[in-house]
Order: C-alpha cells, then structure tokens, then sequence
C-alpha cells in the first residue's frame, strides 16, 4: 500500500515541483539578472548561467540611492502602520467577537467591501488631505495611511482568532476583578498572542510590500523601498540589471523575515479554513 | 453585612422576557441553592447577580450597596463555571493569585494566601503545573481556590459539577458543603440536579420558565411543596400523580403521594395492582405497579427484603397524612401545617 501511494506521488511530486518553479521563476530570474551586465541582461537569446557574474550593479545602486535610507522608511512605516492599526484593531474585534451586536456581521462585510474600492478612486481627495495637512512625503502621513488600508483585514483576522477564546474565561477575569484593560492585556491578548503574531506578520509584509500609496504619496525622505525600485524603471531607457539589483535589494529583507516566521505565516493564512 | 437582594428583577432579550418580575432575599451565610430544569432561567439569574448580564429592570443589592449597574470587578463575588474557565496560560499558582492581582496585592502576601489557599485544597503539589496537565477534580479546585483567595461576599457557583463522573461529584458536593461550614460565606449554587439541592442548600430556589416556584428549606419543600411543579420537581424517585377518580375521591384535581410513602401488601389495601417491573437495589426495592382500576403507573418504595416480581399481584395503600391534593391550577390544596 506505502508503495503503492509512493509511487502515486511521483507524477504529484513532479507537478509540484514544476509549479513552484514557474511560480517563483520570475523571483529567480530576477536574482540572476541583478548579476548581469546591462549589455547580457538583455540579451537575445536569454543568458541563463554562463555570463560573467559581477556585483556592479549592486555597487552601482549603493552608490547611486541611499539604500539605508529606504531600508529604514520601509521598516518603520510597515511595522508603525500595522502597529497602529491594532491599536484600534485589538478592541474592534473583541467587542465584535465577545459583545456582538445585531449589526456585528453587517459591519463586518461593510468593513471588508471597503476593500473592493480600487484605491486609485481615492487617490485624488488623499493626496489634496496630505498636501493640506503637510503630510506628504513623511512617514507618519504613509503610516496613518497603510495603517487604514489594513484596517479590515487586521479586524477580520484578529476577530476569527478571538471567536476561538471561550467566552467563560474573560467572564472570570471579570468576576476576578480584572477591568477592560486588564482582561484584554493579561487573558486576551496571551491567549490570543498566535493570532496576534501572525497578524501582525502578515500585515507587516503587506505594507511592506504596498506600492500605489508609497509610491504616490513620497517624493524622497519618506519613500520606501517600493518607491526606490521605482526609481530605476526610469522613462529614459530601462536598466534591466540595476532595476533587479534593486529589486533583490528590496524584496530580500522580508523574504527572509518570512522564511524565518513561515509556521506562524502559514497558520495565520490557513486559521479558520479548517475548523 | 452580605445580604444579597433582589426586587423586580427582570430579564428580556428582545421581545422574550425570560426573568418576569422577581423578588429574592439571601442571607448572610446562607447556602442557597436555584434549581430547576434547564432553561429555567436559573444560570441567567445567577449571572444577573454576578453582572455578567445587564438586569432589564429591578434593583440588586449586595452587602449593603445597590450593584445593579456595577460591573462584576466591583461586585465582590468570586465566580466558580461549569467548565472551570481557568486561564489556561498561567500556572494554578497564578489562576489562583490572579483575583489577587487585580485587587493590587503585595506580591509577598499574596503568595502566601495563595499557599493557604492551596494547602486547604490539596493542591500544594500542583502550584507551577498549568490547568491541561490537571484532571478534572483538580481543576474544578483551582476553581474553587481563586474564588476563595479574595475573600468575596458572596460564592456564585454555575454547576460547577456537571462535568465531573459521578464518584467524584459526590466528594467534591463535600467538599463544597465542608467549605461551607468552614468559610460561613454565601453561597449561591446553581443546578438541575435537585439531589444536589436536597443534600447541600440551606434555602432552596425552585425556579420554572424564570418564575420562583417556591423558597424554603429542602424538608419543607419536601414536606410541603406549594404546587405540582415542585412536588414532582423535589423528591427521587419522584412524586406520583394521580388524577380522575382516585383524585375525585380525595376531593380534589390530582392527589400526590411519594414512593416511599405507600404501604405494600400481597393480602388487602386501598388500591390493587400488578407489578410491572421490579428494581432490587438490596437496601430497597422500587416496584413500577400498574393500578388495576385504570392502568395509572405508580412506583413504590418497599424494603430491600421484598420478594415480590414482574407480574405479582400486590396492594398499595397511601398513608392518609402524606397524601398531597392539588386543584386545577396544580396549587397545592391541603393547608401547611406550621
């Protein structure tokens, strides 16, 4: 019978492999690219691996952008947004999950269909707000920003995982003297900390990886990485090889961040699918 | 002072009111114990008490305080549910310090009344293991020892056994009741299972769809149980119910009369009937007779040495004093004697 289903994987294992492969070959391109003289990068036939390899271009952007610079802005806008949202997020979805209302569902939908908006609907009025209020090209502006973007999500994850706590213990903590604020930090939030966590990762990756309002809402001292990838698809005349050198230089940060959280990841993208 | 009250308290959800307008007095140091069936409205009522619910209408008060709107940290009542709701990421020594902690205890102190608390339930050994690595009985301790540790003016107990097998729901009634004794706090208890009522409450709430059906001691709801609901409620095996002639004969609607308060014969008595199916318990025997004149269905408890079998002709006579007779609003008809 084991035999038998190995050999049943086999054909599976192949199909597996071969999707996985198309899926990340773009990713994988890209990294080989980056290592590639303009002249090979665009090269007809391709060049797969028989060029010769140089760290020019990675030089070259180093040099050209300040790399730290986006490094940092990319960090503190994804992590600050996603903090931000769960500091309205945490008590939104408790009341949702533990007191719901008559309209809990319908604010629940209402909140997600804000998501259906293509943002560029919107663009106009932001920006005139941000140019107003002085918030254009800074952090803050970006972090308020992605933070409202996530928003649904953050509340709709963070409320699948509460409905997960039995009701009785937070009624415990209650009769045990705890208030709001000590129910949600010492019960709450330790029991749903799994959830929490892998909220706040994939949030976190989200935000680092939202283009259209980084892109658009920065100039230079805010912008992100998004927006110093941008930089190098420039209307002059593509650089294929510095725009992957920056690409990699971009996306490698959280694939690794990712690489490392992949349990909590997984767990939070797959939570109540299987109940 | 805690003296628990309640004056017309009502619950509604929506259109539904499942607590009509209700009156209750608990003194201090009672154990008072709301049964009735499920849906009853007594775990409703008890969490009313504890907060947990918003009243609709009426006034609570406890130790001497209107609480009707207070939210349950104020109350000053320890809560111990039917499923335990430990905190199961802390270690028992935190569950059972946490009431503790919230009221800004010493740490020092605290751990010491936690170490009491600990010690008086057999729980020493167990202070840094979490609640899934303790069994049930355990568990329902933990329970117990951080609703003691804050010292609060009243216990509220949601059928805290139901969940246990039945050997050790009979030690943990002890335990509860020995607790009692020792604490002389009150105690609110909520369950379906009038045993445990009969055998642990000083007062008895009989509740049916929200309403108080009667209050009193378990003997006198025994005794004297005000309307068919608690007659037949209060009592195991239950109350036998007979209507139509037999009744007419009595003068009213339905007469009552308990299983162990029917004389058996094989010779002569008031009514003869056939035994239907015979329960040899050794101390006693429960006979299932079916009534000649109509077929009615009684059970009658006889002593263990009966001989009687499926199929036995047999007489049974009720003793006059302990027949019940209720009118046709199911209120009991035979004046209380006091």
């Amino acid at each position: 019978m084991a035999h038998l289903s190995q050999k049943r994987h086999v054909p599976l294992s192949i199909l597996a492999w071969v999707i996985a492969l198309a899926m990340a070959f773009p990713v994988l391109w890209t990294l080989v690219t980056s290592f590639k003289t303009e002249a090979v990068a665009v090269a007809i036939p391709p060049r797969f691996l028989d060029f010769d390899w140089t760290l020019e271009n990675y030089r070259t952007v180093l040099r050209r952008s300040d790399y730290a610079l986006h490094f940092w802005n990319s960090v503190i806008i994804s992590v600050g947004s996603t903090l931000l949202a769960m500091l309205f997020c945490i008590p939104a979805a408790w009341s949702m999950a533990f007191v719901p209302g008559r309209h809990t569902k319908n604010i629940l939908m209402w909140m997600l269909s804000t998501k259906m908006l293509p943002p560029v609907g919107v663009l106009v009025p932001i920006y005139l707000l941000f140019r107003e209020w002085g918030l254009l090209d800074t952090r803050i502006g970006l972090i308020i920003v992605l933070g409202l973007m996530n928003l649904p999500i953050i509340v709709w994850m963070l409320y699948t995982y509460f409905k997960e706590i039995p009701g009785e213990i937070l009624e415990a903590a209650r009769t045990d003297g705890a208030g709001l604020t000590s129910e949600i930090l010492f019960i709450l939030a330790p029991l749903a900390l799994p959830g929490i966590a892998s909220t706040v990762l994939l949030n976190i990756i989200l935000a680092w990886n939202e283009a259209f309002w980084t892109i658009n809402l920065t100039a230079s001292s805010a912008a992100p990485l998004t927006a110093f990838i941008a930089s190098y698809s420039s209307p002059q005349g593509l650089f294929y090889a510095k725009l992957s050198a920056a690409s990699i230089m971009a996306i490698a940060p959280i694939m690794i961040l990712g690489w490392f959280c992949q349990k909590q990841l997984v767990r939070g993208l797959t939570f109540g699918a299987v109940k | 002072m805690s003296r628990i009250t309640l004056k017309q308290v009502t619950k509604s959800y929506g259109s539904a009111q499942v607590i009509p307008p209700l009156d209750l007095e608990i003194d201090e140091g009672e154990f008072v114990v709301f049964v009735g069936p499920s849906g009853c409205g007594k775990s409703t009522l008890l969490r009313l008490i504890a907060g947990l619910e918003d009243v609709s209408s009426g006034r609570i008060d406890i130790a001497g305080i209107e609480a009707t709107h207070l939210p349950p940290a104020k109350r000053r009542l320890a809560m111990v549910f039917q499923s335990y709701a430990l905190y199961p990421h802390m270690s028992v020594r935190k569950n059972i310090g946490f009431p503790l902690r919230m009221a800004g205890m010493d740490p020092a102190a605290a751990r010491k009344k936690v170490e009491q608390a600990a010690a008086t339930l057999n729980l020493t050994d167990y202070l840094d293991r979490r609640p899934g690595q303790l069994s049930g009985g355990q568990r329902q301790r933990v329970a117990i020892g951080r609703a003691i540790v804050r010292e609060p003016a009243a216990f509220l107990f949601d059928e805290p056994l139901s969940n246990l097998d039945a050997a050790l729901r009979v030690g943990m009634r002890l335990e509860i009741s020995e607790l009692h004794e020792r604490l002389q706090t009150t105690m609110i208890y909520v369950t379906h299972d009038q045993v445990e009522a009969m055998t642990m409450a000083d007062k008895i709430v009989v509740l049916n769809n929200g309403q108080v059906e009667q209050v009193g001691s378990p003997l006198e709801l025994y005794r004297y149980p005000r309307n068919r609901f608690v007659a037949e409620f209060i009592g195991s095996p239950k109350m036998n119910i007979l209507t139509g002639d037999y009744a007419a004969r009595s003068g009213a609607a339905a007469i009552g009369i308990r299983p162990e308060h029917l004389d058996l014969s094989t010779e002569s008595g008031l009514w003869a009937g056939r035994v239907g199916v015979a329960e040899h318990l050794g101390s006693d025997t429960f006979l299932h007779v079916h009534l000649r004149e109509d077929d009615s269905l009684i059970s009658v408890r006889g002593p263990g040495n009966v001989e009687l079998r499926a199929g036995d002709a047999v007489f049974v006579t009720p003793r006059q004093k302990e027949l019940h007779t209720f009118n046709d609003a199911g209120d009991a008809t035979r004046a209380r004697p006091v």
